[in-house]
């Protein structure tokens, strides 16, 4: 066996889901024995087996992979409760294994793949969607690019005609229900557990928690980073639509017309709207030149 | 010896890791300490508070960058990003050498994000030196390779794990991290003699030593890095100083982490045995 093989064979076997007890499974998933696929590149010693020094590696990245999503979504381990979302994970890193060099971009595909899975969520699927896509909007908004914003004499010289960029660590949502309230209060939950360091605390709930009430709603959500803090800002759907086209690329005069398509504010109260928007956006710094735009982590979700 | 070519001539002393749960400590009562390891990976972003924080840190510390996945000894070639990141936050620390370790972790673009071991093949020699030397043209500063610890022996080995490690270092005229709590623990795991492993290695290219502590299972070591350094893995610091000279000396904990006072306590105790070898380049370091 080459080296390219060796390490394919390797990699495959290690990155299989573990047991129930968490041990190596007996077989791979084409039904060969895993102990003869160990045995092929892997020689044992006087207390272990090859299958068993397989074994230590495969559970290692399974602790190690689990462990990080678990960290950027606490929430919405919360909501599904973590005997579920161990469930969900391990699905969703065998359907999306890491693809990075780093960590940090473990989870981004999560939220829309558990679109397509509501096995793994039961009767809160849409407010676990939600949940997701807020908990990665703060991992972008926390630590994605910053560009020097419009100043204001540059914002008042725009014309229809004019495209302009995003900021990029600035994330848009558009969700099934107001869940930044609850997303929040659970990272606070967890912040207090994790300070508690030897007070005796409740483990983690294997079951959901009790959420406070909470009615769909759809609600239109910007995460950005204020110095080095992340906030949410809760939008108007129309502010979210001009948002929107601005960052696909559209005119100024484009993003106003998408925005107000199909829009209940009277006509004449919307100019005044639309410069209220960009008094905020200025004041954010949300808005930057169009030429330096990158194609970077920014996100749009719903 | 008060330094080599492989870490550009510094005699940092002993230093520790950078960690989160230390950060309020070292902002608020700014400790002496001689140097902190960065890992490269945790600030290969684009902005944010982790960056602010390392620049905070860098107007106070020497700082040398470890990094985590660049994966010598992969066969699939390395993410250009990944390289690109790399190379900007080397500008950033300034750091004087850069470490990472000789193993693979990736395979046609899939990561496992552990530090998996190589089999001791000159087919593996070949690959990772390669790859060790485009990363250290690219970097334009010295690269050492780190030696992992390990649980699997491969049936395709032809050498040992310190011939393989010098084959590579010597081919690719690259540095070594020597990392004696991973000698330990590969020892255990494969049952040969860890001083037989730090009298082969090539003392001159050595350009940093790790030390950390281990955890003890029924069958086999983990590389933990959750406990004191044990009196074995001192023995083994000690030869390795008496074989290299004074070297940079670094202290990794990233389990369970103690109080900073704790952690750096821990590590100054390396100065027992740089003390015996060079009282002054001690001196001089603090």
């Amino acid at each position: 066996m080459n080296l390219e093989a060796m390490q394919r064979a390797m990699a495959a076997a290690v990155m299989q889901p573990l047991t129930a007890s968490e041990g190596m499974r007996a077989h791979a998933p084409d039904g060969r024995a895993m102990t003869e696929i160990a045995a092929s590149f892997i020689a044992p010693n006087s207390r272990l087996t090859a299958f068993e020094r397989l074994e230590i590696y495969n559970r290692q990245y399974w602790f190690r992979v689990l462990g990080a999503l678990a960290e950027d979504f606490p929430a919405l381990c919360a909501v599904v409760g973590s005997a579920r979302f161990e469930k969900l994970s391990v699905a969703y890193l065998t359907a999306h294994p890491s693809r990075s060099f780093t960590l940090r971009n473990l989870g981004s595909k999560l939220a829309d793949w558990l679109v397509r899975h509501s096995e793994f969520a039961g009767r809160r699927h849409a407010l676990a969607v939600d949940v997701a896509r807020i908990e990665w909007a703060f991992v972008e908004a926390f630590d994605s690019a910053e560009r020097p914003p419009l100043s204001l004499p540059q914002i008042a010289a725009l014309d229809a005609s004019s495209r302009l960029a995003l900021q990029p660590h600035l994330q848009l949502m558009a969700l099934q229900y107001p869940a930044d309230n609850l997303v929040l209060s659970l990272h606070d939950r967890e912040k207090r557990q994790a300070s508690e360091a030897g007070v005796e605390h409740e483990e983690e709930a294997a079951t959901p928690v009790k959420l406070p009430r909470l009615r769909r709603r759809p609600t239109w959500l910007a995460a950005h980073r204020v110095e080095y803090s992340v906030y949410y800002r809760r939008l108007e759907q129309e502010e979210f639509l001009m948002l929107t086209a601005l960052h696909r690329g559209g005119s100024l005069g484009q993003a106003i017309e998408d925005a107000f398509a199909q829009s209940a504010i009277p006509v004449e109260r919307r100019a005044a709207r639309v410069q209220a928007w960009f008094a905020n956006w200025a004041e954010l710094g949300w808005i930057c030149a169009a030429e330096s735009v990158s194609s970077s982590s920014q996100a749009l979700s719903s | 010896m008060s330094g080599n070519r492989f870490n550009a001539y510094q005699n940092h002393g002993v230093g520790i890791g950078l960690r989160i749960p230390h950060y309020e400590h070292i902002f608020a009562r700014k400790p002496v300490v001689d140097w902190f390891e960065v890992i490269s990976e945790n600030y290969m972003i684009d902005a944010g508070r982790p960056l602010a924080t390392l620049d905070q840190i860098l107007d106070r510390y020497r700082v040398v960058q470890h990094g985590v996945s660049m994966y010598f000894g992969s066969v699939t070639a390395p993410d250009p990003e990944h390289l690109r990141r790399l190379k900007q936050l080397t500008r950033r620390t300034k750091t004087p050498w850069l470490s990472d370790h000789l193993c693979w972790g990736s395979v046609d673009g899939t990561y496992t994000h552990d530090l998996l071991p190589l089999p001791y093949t000159w087919e593996a020699v070949h690959r990772t030196v390669e790859r060790v030397r485009m990363v250290q043209d690219y970097l334009e500063i010295p690269v050492a390779v780190e030696n992992v610890s390990s649980y699997a022996a491969f049936t395709a080995s032809e050498m040992t794990e310190w011939e393989f490690l010098t084959e590579v270092v010597e081919r690719a005229d690259c540095g070594i991290l020597l990392d004696v709590n991973n000698i330990y623990v590969s020892a255990m795991n494969h049952e040969f003699d860890p001083m037989q492993y730090v009298n082969a290695v090539p003392a001159h290219r050595v350009a940093q030593i790790h030390i950390a502590g281990h955890s003890k299972y029924e069958k086999y070591i983990l590389d933990t890095h959750d406990h004191p350094v044990i009196d074995p893995v001192w023995d083994l610091y000690a030869r390795a100083i008496e074989r290299c000279g004074p070297t940079p000396t670094l202290l990794e904990w990233d389990d369970h982490i103690p109080s900073f006072d704790e952690v750096h306590a821990e590590a100054l105790k390396a100065n027992r045995y740089l003390q015996r070898e060079a009282p002054q380049l001690v001196e001089a370091a603090s």
